[in-house]
């Protein structure tokens, strides 16, 4: 070896590895900081108001102490529920209408349709909801609302059913055509199979877009002191009822919001948690 | 049942290239034969042909009669799902489904087909594991491993008990071994040697040695088109067409 001064990692380079990690390091923190700082405060203000008669009772008048939020809950529930029976079977239809027949003018089109979709305004969501279903009922409704979170959830899981179903390689699917295997038997029980675990990702992610919405409910679902289960029947929902309590002058409204608040983020992350067991379970181990 | 193969005049194209020039010959039936030739000469897309598989790729087309056993397997009417349950076919890459377990593998073209009987299938799956030389090493974990956590030689064969799971007549084998080491070569042309007895087995392979030591008839393709068509033992030692004795002497390809 003639020169070992040669084989030393220059200062400036480790300066400059050490400037370029440091910077990617903090970037990666600050990205962390307000999520933590989201569910602390949630929780540290929330808390205190988590309790039974919360879950279990509707909110008493304006100004009284105690109350609940159950019905709000409920309502939550209920619109997810439906808005998933709307948006999951269209976003995944269409997704497999894109990867297996879509590469065409007519795929493009949809395509790019479900990409704007996803940048429209949430409030103009509602207010498609709001002529769709409200003006034909002619009052407003848990239906409407569930339409307008369900529209909102098409793009996202059509466009991220599409991205996996496309990662199942040509091979795969050549093999269960091999077999004989019909090509409607080989999308739903091998590709979409496959790529289930990517499905589910993508119905959570829509999921817990949608969850949180509050503009889109405000002129369809519209809110509701009681209880109510009627689908044609206005409805609380836990965004509403946060958004209506955290601009009355109670103390009390304004605690009881912040619980709301971490009832909702309870919610999304439970369902996410439990949906991701469920899709883990059906992977076979040593799989990839 | 007569599984020979009668191929006459078969044309197929990509888009507007065509890719296989009035291929005739006859395959004959619990033989071996290979094609073998150049790359791009169109072996893949010829055996591609004999179960119906060239036509599921965009932009392609198909002239021609391919006669299997008595069927017309491009007259009208007949069902290409049907074809592919009579023609297996094991490709160059292992591919197990991977997110089944390796009974659930082998069993896939019964069940996804509809075929419910589960005693019936349990013995199904073990006959083609047998058959394909992989039961004794995978017995013990049918149900608790997947097909895609064994070795790329075990693979392999699993695809090839997942053929035979559906009881073809006629086996097309797309260069089996060209992704596997020597020993599991060898295992897969032993194999074939068994297999040979039941079965008309067609395997494409770019290995001159594997075409001499499994193959009863081999046929050489050059651009699409068939240059000879003959004995194993003929075409290797006294091929009627120089370009043949080029090709097999390694003179070019």
């Amino acid at each position: 070896m003639r020169n070992a001064a040669s084989n030393k990692i220059s200062v400036r380079r480790r300066l400059a590895n050490a400037l370029a990690l440091g910077a990617i390091g903090l970037a990666a923190l600050v990205v962390t900081i307000p999520l933590f700082l989201i569910l602390g405060t949630v929780i540290h203000n929330g808390l205190s108001e988590l309790n039974w008669n919360f879950l279990t009772q509707i909110p008493k008048p304006p100004g009284e102490e105690g109350g609940g939020m159950a019905n709000a809950i409920v309502g939550s529930l209920m619109l997810l529920g439906v808005a998933s029976l709307i948006g999951v079977p269209l976003g995944i239809g269409a997704g497999v209408y894109l990867a297996e027949y879509g590469r065409n003018v007519r795929g493009n089109v949809v395509r790019f349709t479900c990409d704007v979709l996803n940048g429209v305004p949430s409030i103009v969501i509602g207010l498609t909801a709001y002529a769709l279903v409200v003006l034909t009922q002619k009052h407003f409704s848990l239906l409407a609302g569930s339409v307008a979170l369900g529209i909102m959830m098409i793009p996202t899981i059509s466009r991220t059913t599409e991205e996996v179903l496309l990662l199942v390689p040509q091979s795969i699917r050549e093999a269960a055509l091999g077999l004989g295997i019909p090509h409607w038997r080989t999308i739903v029980s091998v590709v979409l199979r496959t790529a289930s675990s990517g499905i589910v990702t993508s119905i959570m992610l829509a999921f817990a877009r949608v969850a949180g919405e509050t503009a889109p409910l405000m002129f369809t679902a519209f809110g509701n002191q009681y209880w109510n289960l009627n689908l044609n029947q206005p409805t609380a929902a836990l965004p509403l009822q946060i958004f209506a309590y955290a601009v009355m002058p109670y103390d009390q409204a304004h605690r009881q919001a912040w619980t709301g608040a971490l009832v909702l983020i309870s919610i999304i992350m439970i369902t996410v948690i439990v949906f991701r067991f469920i899709a883990g379970r059906g992977v076979m181990k040593g799989a990839d | 049942m007569n599984a020979g193969i009668h191929v006459e005049n078969l044309n197929a194209w990509f888009g507007s290239t065509q890719a296989l020039h009035n291929i005739s010959l006859e395959i004959p039936e619990k033989h071996v034969t290979a094609i073998i030739g150049p790359s791009g000469c169109g072996k893949s897309t010829f055996v591609r042909c004999l179960n119906r598989m060239h036509e599921t790729l965009p932009n392609t087309r198909v002239e021609g009669k391919v006669i299997i056993g008595d069927l017309d397997i491009y007259g009208k009417g007949v069902s290409p799902v049907s074809i592919r349950r009579r023609v297996g076919m094991v490709f160059q890459k292992p591919n197990p489904f991977p997110t089944m377990s390796i009974y659930d593998n082998v069993a896939a073209g019964l069940k996804l087909n509809g075929f419910g009987n589960r005693r019936e299938l349990d013995a199904i799956v073990e006959k083609s594991l047998r058959q394909a030389a992989l039961w004794d090493e995978v017995k013990e974990n049918l149900k608790k491993k997947s097909g895609a956590s064994l070795s790329g030689g075990q693979q392999q064969r699993l695809c090839i008990a997942r053929a035979l799971a559906v009881e073809p007549d006629v086996l097309l084998m797309d260069e089996p071994a060209s992704a596997l080491d020597p020993i599991s070569t060898a295992k897969i042309e032993d194999l074939i040697f068994e297999l040979k007895k039941q079965y008309t087995v067609v395997i494409v392979t770019h290995n001159m040695q594997q075409a001499a030591r499994v193959a009863d008839f081999t046929a050489f393709f050059l651009m699409g088109n068939l240059v000879e068509f003959d004995k194993t033992e003929k075409m290797f030692t006294t091929p009627s067409d120089k370009r043949t004795e080029d090709y097999i002497t390694g003179r070019f390809g």
